[in-house]
């Protein structure tokens, strides 16, 4: 009976995903008329591929693809897309080649978030287990939350915006997200090339080391440890206290079992990590030899990133701040918007460490908040991931409130823009408050599923410690 | 002391005499002889309107011994010291206003090739030093110009508004730097420095007749400053530098109210003398110049109807006067004969009459004057093809350049002439574009007759050097050639309009940015008149008029509107955005920060809240036994944060503490 359930269930999801499919292939036949790839929710001067397509062109006309503030992504990208956005098939529109990759790159992103959260619904089931909360884990395999984060992936609009627009933010998402499938697999192969290739594209996914780290060290995420080592002691010792702080005492005195993290797939992680950067940028270098090599590629990608010198509007709130701002704070400011980004960092880790993945997706949707270039590309990563954690944070408050608030920015913003940029009747100020509000919504989000996930913690020590009082 | 007149009379004698000593020593060692030759071209235009053309020529020797204090006669010592000083091998300044026509006042001669210039001001400079060293000499010399002509010539020193074209112009191997300011305006506190060069001023001669209101009323007024130091041969002591000044105006001569009927009125050109054009009268020449001359051209379509009128005429009255007087007799009058009469060699030709000026009395005082008596329609010589350029696209995100390429009459005379199998038609286009109008090159479209061409099949050469953000502005060179059957060409290429921070944009940002125009030259077109006497290379501007110089025109200055910010924002757009920063910040930490329990805790601490020196008391023991401990618990730092509001507790004493340390420390070291 369950056996068959199953495969009803694996039927859906495969037609849902060839739906998905279809529905972009449908789009992307017609994306002419939508002009898309001009949006500035979806094309920023680091994921356009008309961008891409100009930095081609003068690396075939030899020049530096980097000549002329045009083009400021890797250079691998250029190899990889480069030759697509030239060649086309005959009769049909001149941009359909290019974009099976990006509809092939949101499957492959899809399937792997699957394949993640398969492996962390299984860890933290037993996990689970382990702390006799089965009811708890039944629970949670009513809903795979595999599936489903998949399939908010595909089916959200964002994605399916960023994939007909032609944003380069999927390939991107599919090595973020290839990272921590690896990580949660422990292929440290696979996630140090996910790792380097996701912080050579974008430089920000650099702060994911730490939940990458972490997965490796303590495995996918579960309950607190705390949680594991009152169990283990309440079983050993067959204490009958209840008192947690008596508890507590004795896990001071038992370092060691506090410390699980072990040292040796990290260090290979980290023995990979190194090869493969290494691999990229002698990659880099060999590219870019005659145009001023690796200096050039760091201050046009990295160098862009950082100082945002392209004030074109996106949805993101730098843009307009840094075309307002006196020159004289600019730099103080350029500071302070990414310190504040690695501010946030240890708290977290700290805070989430029994968490990675979760820890990872906080940090997805703290640097695509605080990017300098954000795009709807970066929105559809985190909704995606965000289902993966869909039975711990269903608790989480304001959530409708959000979904009704990402739902009228995103109509608002084109609306504010057009009457801005095209009608000349709205002013900047009025795109600049739906980005704002976007902001507010996104800060919302992290800030809610956080607590909510703390609370869940909680919950799980409130139960167990219930259960062991019970026995 | 003071010294007596007579005393200082000798002195100063003296002085005068040593002051000049060098300069006479100078004059006698560099043995060049200085000239400067003032000459005016008149010129009637098709659409009833004429063209004036002021030509000033000075040339003198030039010494390169490093001294600046070379004297001249003649030449301006402005000039040559800028020539010294920046090494340069040639220069151009134009200062216009009004766009030439050149539809209706033509593009295949040689005063439209060199002599229409763009909107606002144009400069080039040809250097003599070292490529690493161009720029900065750049640099020096726009400011030096701009101080010299009273104009803002220094906003060309920014690397954004310069590029360095390599085929544009004359190739001189990267030591050229061209740039426009097309914004500019250009008004009389730009003419008088430039008067100031001309050893009369504008006190005597041809420059006399400059009657500002008059240029400045008129529809296209171009004053050019072009400069020439040619070393032969590397021959230090033969090297001269050529300074040629040109102010071309074309202007509307005012058309008499009186003595003609209605419908000739409307029919006939407007006669004109320069009395009736500049208010003014020709007292004589200027006593320095070598020659003084006044030119009438008559163009070349103008001389064929003339003709046409002649045989009609002459069908009528069988008078046979000689064939050198018809032609003043039957279209036209002129007010004064010439002295003498230039024809061209060719089967369509023009004609130039030629008026030395010499010293006139007030009563008869030099006043050329045409009086039209039958009316004439003709039309002036265009360039191969008529190149236009304008902007595709609305709203202000992105757009497009497209220059548009017309054949005219001239093409088909090409035709006619070249009857090999594959006749090509070159075309050189040079396009600047400032960094802001970010251009993407690979979309660069041909469409040929109306039909999308691959750009390989046209495009011969094509050099780009992109636009680097708030760096240099982007520049196009194209060598396009076209089969001379081609009825029209259009090139397109997309951009996208920048966003500037607020400090970037002008005072007036709604007004739009200006992308300058376009150079098109025909490269195998020369234009140039071919008279049958040798004489006339003695005159400066009659050898100009001969000279075999490329077809140039450049194309209208567009305007692009920007996008602007909210210029009033900047403080609330700070404010709103640290604000939501911080509550990101203030909230995310509080989340992470709150603990298990503790609002219980919380709850029965304020309970507990009763002796404070009992508080004090259990807080410093938990504090000295240590964190774990079981008593310390309901006394955490988050409840005691609350707690300590009213209590000395011990982290307050020692914060207090610490601070004094630091401050004192402080002190001890300032001092």
């Amino acid at each position: 009976m369950q056996q068959k359930n199953n495969n009803n269930k694996v039927r859906w999801f495969w037609i849902s995903v060839l739906g998905s499919v279809f529905l972009r292939l449908i789009l992307l036949y017609f994306s002419k008329n939508l002009s898309l790839s001009s949006r500035p929710e979806v094309s920023t001067p680091l994921t356009s591929l008309r961008r891409l397509a100009e930095g081609y062109w003068l690396k075939q006309s030899s020049m530096s693809p980097y000549a002329g503030s045009m083009y400021h992504g890797s250079p691998l990208l250029l190899t990889l897309l480069g030759p697509l956005t030239v060649t086309r098939i005959e009769g049909q529109p001149d941009h359909l080649l290019c974009s099976f990759v990006f509809v092939i790159a949101d499957v492959v992103c899809a399937l792997l978030i699957r394949a993640a959260g398969e492996t962390l619904r299984t860890s933290y089931s037993s996990s689970l287990k382990q702390l006799g909360l089965h009811h708890l884990s039944k629970n949670s395999e009513c809903l795979p939350s595999g599936d489903f984060a998949a399939l908010v992936y595909l089916w959200n609009p964002f994605t399916v915006v960023a994939c007909v627009g032609l944003s380069t933010s999927a390939i991107e998402n599919v090595m973020i997200v290839l990272s921590l499938y690896g990580a949660c697999k422990r292929l440290a192969p696979l996630a140090a090339f996910g790792w380097v290739m996701a912080t050579h594209l974008s430089l920000y996914p650099a702060i994911l080391l730490i939940p990458v780290i972490l997965l490796f060290g303590y495995g996918p995420d579960a309950p607190p440890r705390k949680l594991f080592l009152q169990r283990k002691t309440f079983e050993v010792g067959n204490s009958s206290s209840s008192d947690n702080n008596h508890l507590e005492k004795e896990v001071k005195n038992q370092p060691s079992m506090l410390n699980v993290f072990s040292w040796k797939p990290v260090l290979h992680f980290l023995f990979w990590t190194l090869l493969w950067s290494s691999y990229v940028l002698v990659l880099c270098g060999i590219y870019l030899q005659q145009h001023g090599g690796l200096q050039e590629l760091f201050k046009r990608t990295y160098g862009f990133i950082l100082t945002i010198p392209d004030l074109s509007p996106n949805i993101g709130v730098l843009w307009y701040f840094f075309a307002e701002v006196f020159d004289f704070f600019r730099n103080f400011f350029l500071i302070v918007f990414h310190g504040n980004i690695l501010l946030m960092t240890v708290p977290l880790a700290l805070r989430l460490n029994h968490r990675p993945c979760f820890l990872a997706f906080v940090y997805i949707v703290i640097s695509s908040i605080l990017k300098s270039y954000p795009s709807v590309g970066d929105s559809a990563l985190y909704l995606g991931l965000l289902g993966l954690f869909a039975y711990e944070l269903k608790d989480m408050q304001f959530s409708f409130f959000l979904i009704s608030g990402y739902v009228g920015v995103s109509l608002l913003s084109p609306v504010m823009h057009n009457l801005w940029i095209w009608r000349g009747t709205g002013n900047a100020n009025f795109y600049f408050a739906t980005a704002i509000t976007y902001a507010c919504f996104q800060i919302i989000l992290v800030v809610e599923s956080v607590s909510a996930m703390l609370n869940h913690d909680r919950m799980l020590k409130k139960l167990s410690t219930a259960k062991q009082v019970k026995t | 002391m003071a010294l007596s007149p007579k005393a200082t009379l000798p002195i100063s004698l003296l002085l005068l005499l040593l002051l000049h000593l060098p300069i006479l020593f100078s004059t006698t060692v560099s043995g060049g002889e200085e000239e400067f030759s003032e000459e005016l071209l008149l010129k009637p235009l098709p659409d009833r309107k004429l063209l004036t053309h002021f030509h000033f020529q000075s040339e003198a020797p030039i010494t390169h011994d490093g001294s600046f204090a070379t004297h001249h006669h003649l030449f301006p010592k402005a000039i040559s010291q800028l020539v010294r000083k920046f090494h340069i091998k040639a220069m151009e300044l134009s200062f216009t206003q009004g766009r030439w026509n050149y539809e209706r006042w033509g593009g295949f001669d040689p005063i439209s090739s060199s002599n229409a210039k763009p909107p606002g001001v144009e400069l080039w400079a040809i250097f003599n030093v070292p490529p690493h060293q161009v720029d900065a000499y750049w640099k020096n010399l726009t400011h030096a110009l701009s101080g010299l002509f009273c104009a803002s010539i220094n906003f060309l020193e920014s690397s954004t508004s310069y590029s360095a074209p390599k085929w544009a112009f004359q190739s001189a191997l990267g030591s050229l730097r061209y740039g426009t300011l097309p914004r500019e305006a250009v008004c009389t506190e730009n003419l008088t420095p430039w008067l100031k060069l001309l050893p009369c001023r504008d006190k005597a001669g041809l420059s006399a007749l400059m009657d500002r209101p008059s240029i400045y009323r008129s529809f296209y007024h171009s004053q050019r400053l072009h400069l020439t130091s040619s070393s032969a041969g590397g021959d230090v002591l033969n090297s001269r530098i050529i300074l040629e000044q040109t102010l071309t105006v074309v202007l509307q001569p005012n058309i008499p109210r009186a003595g003609m009927n209605y419908v000739s009125e409307t029919n006939i050109q407007p006669s004109w003398s320069l009395s009736s054009i500049f208010g003014r009268k020709l007292n004589g020449r200027c006593v320095l110049a070598k020659s003084s001359t006044v030119y009438l051209q008559l163009e070349r379509g103008l001389v064929t109807q003339l003709e046409n009128l002649q045989k009609d005429t002459a069908v009528f009255s069988a008078n046979d006067t000689g064939s050198g007087d018809f032609r003043r007799n039957v279209g036209f009058e002129l007010s004064v004969n010439p002295s003498k009469v230039h024809t061209e060699m060719e089967k369509s030709y023009s004609i130039l009459f030629e008026y030395p000026i010499k010293e006139y009395k007030d009563s008869e005082q030099f006043d050329l004057g045409l009086t039209w008596k039958h009316p004439l329609v003709w039309s002036s010589p265009h360039a191969p093809l008529y190149a236009s350029r304008f902007l595709t696209g609305s709203g202000n995100e992105r757009g497009a350049i497209a220059i548009s390429l017309k054949s005219t009459e001239s093409t088909q005379g090409f035709v006619a002439t070249n009857n090999e199998e594959r006749c090509k038609l070159q075309v050189d286009i040079l396009q600047i574009v400032p960094w802001y109008i970010k251009v993407y090159y690979h979309t660069l479209q041909i469409f040929v007759d109306e039909k999308p061409q691959a750009v390989k099949d046209f495009v011969e050469r094509m050099r780009v050097s992109p636009s680097e953000d708030k760096v240099s502005p982007g520049m196009m060179e194209l060598v396009l050639k076209f089969p001379c059957e081609t009825k029209s060409a259009v090139l397109n290429i997309d951009f996208d309009k920048g966003f500037l921070h607020i400090d970037e944009y002008p005072p007036d940002a709604n007004q739009g940015f200006d992308i300058p125009s376009a150079i098109i030259s025909f490269p195998e077109f020369h234009a140039g008149l071919r008279f049958s006497d040798n004489a006339t290379s003695e005159s400066p501007l009659l050898s100009k008029l001969q000279e075999k110089s490329h077809v140039l025109s450049y194309s209208e200055v567009l305007l692009v509107p920007l996008t602007t910010p909210d210029f009033s924002m900047p403080y609330n757009v700070i404010t709103i955005t640290c604000t939501v920063f911080a509550l990101y910040f203030g909230s995310l930490l509080n989340v992470l920060r709150r603990r298990v329990g503790e609002e219980e805790r919380l709850l029965k601490n304020k309970d507990a809240n009763k002796g404070l020196l009992y508080l004090a008391l259990t807080k410093l023991s938990a504090k000295l036994r240590g964190r774990s401990s079981e008593s310390a618990q309901p006394l955490s730092p988050s409840s005691s944060s609350s707690s300590s509001k009213s209590s000395i507790s011990p982290k307050l004493v020692l914060k207090v503490l610490l601070v004094a340390g630091i401050a004192v420390a402080w002190q001890y070291y300032s001092q």
